[in-house]
């Protein structure tokens, strides 16, 4: 499971090296010919000590109102029919009921983004694949729509989309296309420009706290030091950065 | 008046060789002509060398993207886009549908189609796709924010 994880490790003669060449710019070798390093004007912005995740306070959330799933198709596009089996379905509301005692609750289900994803575990190309802050994703540039990763996902999180995607629905900071895999990205696109995800946004309620889980002064974190919540199947090991909570 | 006429000889003249000039480079070459407009500013790399290498460079930026979340920039998929957009007879920029599509003025002539735009929009942001995006969660936001008031008044 630990193999998976980005080697963080830096070769210092080799970032010495890379910080000189990106003063140049743009090294000449001879005349004529140049070699071009990729200058920093964009950073990156997946940074290994942190761990994106949510807490979802399941006694604010409401059955019947879908607000998070309503931003998340506007936000990337997706859209699903009532009861279709195969369309997309990046996040969806789950209403369950203990038979025994009558208690019922409503929650989002989207990806669990874990630590240790079976998904990325199972793909056959390296197209699933985890984040250095632990947001998993698929890489659609060399997924090859085997749909293994659907099957051993226990959250039911991916779709695969069947579909062309008409050009009008595509969203440039969200491309989705058809014979790939998809699935919830954390917002993945607002994340990296120090936002938060559309669902998180979008819940007047409050429901759904996203945050730092490694930071522990992170409103998240500090929630989560407060009280008891739970990650959905915890037997299983795959260690979900969503957490649940039915908080004071 | 002599003199007159002889300027206006010479600028028919100097109009007819650039006509020629021009129907003849377009009979002679066999290569697609591109059309670019340099008054956005300069390409990341020279002419030559993003003739042979863009892909390279674009499938660099793809994986930047992908594994440490690099976005925007000179390098973006939306900056080539918004440079090299080719405005239809709606002066609209076309999409990928359109032959005169910038990526596909080359890539048909070599026979060569990039699914790139099977996922990703063909036209620069705020065109097609945004626009139509940004209604849906404007009108949304707007509906949320009037049921926040709804219920608050109900509240008081």
């Amino acid at each position: 499971m630990t193999s998976h994880s980005p080697d963080t490790r830096v070769d210092e003669a080799r970032r010495e090296f890379m910080k000189k060449s990106a003063a140049a710019g743009v090294i000449a070798l001879a005349p004529g010919v140049t070699l071009m390093t990729m200058s920093s004007e964009a950073a990156a912005k997946a940074d290994p000590k942190k761990r994106w995740g949510m807490l979802i306070d399941t006694t604010v959330c409401k059955s019947g109102c879908d607000k998070c799933v309503a931003a998340c198709k506007a936000e990337n596009g997706w859209e699903a029919k009532a009861g279709s089996p195969t369309d997309p379905q990046w996040i969806r509301k789950v209403d369950v009921k203990d038979p025994k005692t009558g208690f019922a609750m409503s929650l989002p289900v989207m990806c669990q983004h874990c630590a240790n994803p079976p998904c990325v575990d199972v793909c056959p190309t390296g197209a699933s694949m985890k984040r250095a802050d632990g947001i998993v994703l698929v890489n659609r540039h060399i997924c090859i729509g085997c749909r293994y990763c659907m099957m051993a996902c226990p959250y039911k999180a991916r779709s695969f989309e069947h579909h062309e995607v008409p050009e009008e629905e595509k969203a440039p900071w969200a491309p989705r296309g058809q014979g790939t895999v998809e699935a919830c990205t954390m917002c993945v696109h607002r994340v990296d420009a120090g936002g938060i995800p559309a669902c998180a946004e979008a819940c007047d309620k409050g429901a759904i706290l996203f945050g730092d889980l490694n930071d522990p002064d992170s409103d998240i974190s500090k929630r989560l030091a407060s009280g008891p919540s739970y990650q959905i199947r915890a037997d299983l090991g795959a260690d979900p950065g969503v957490r649940y909570a039915r908080l004071p | 008046m002599i003199s007159r006429l002889t300027q206006l000889v010479s600028v028919f003249a100097a109009a007819a060789v650039l006509v020629l000039g021009a129907a003849g480079a377009q009979a002679g070459g066999i290569a697609p002509k591109v059309i670019i407009d340099k008054s956005k500013g300069e390409c990341v790399l020279p002419a030559e060398q993003m003739k042979r290498q863009h892909m390279k460079i674009l499938k660099h930026r793809r994986d930047a993207t992908m594994y440490q979340g690099v976005r925007g920039g000179k390098r973006s998929l939306q900056a080539c886009l918004s440079c090299h957009a080719v405005k239809g007879d709606d002066g609209k920029p076309v999409t990928i549908k359109s032959e005169k599509h910038f990526c596909r003025t080359c890539h048909d002539y070599v026979a060569v189609r990039p699914d790139c735009w099977d996922c990703h929009v063909s036209v620069p942001d705020k065109a097609a796709g945004r626009a139509a995006l940004k209604h849906r969660a404007g009108t949304m936001r707007a509906e949320a924010s009037g049921l926040i008031k709804y219920l608050e008044g109900g509240r008081k």
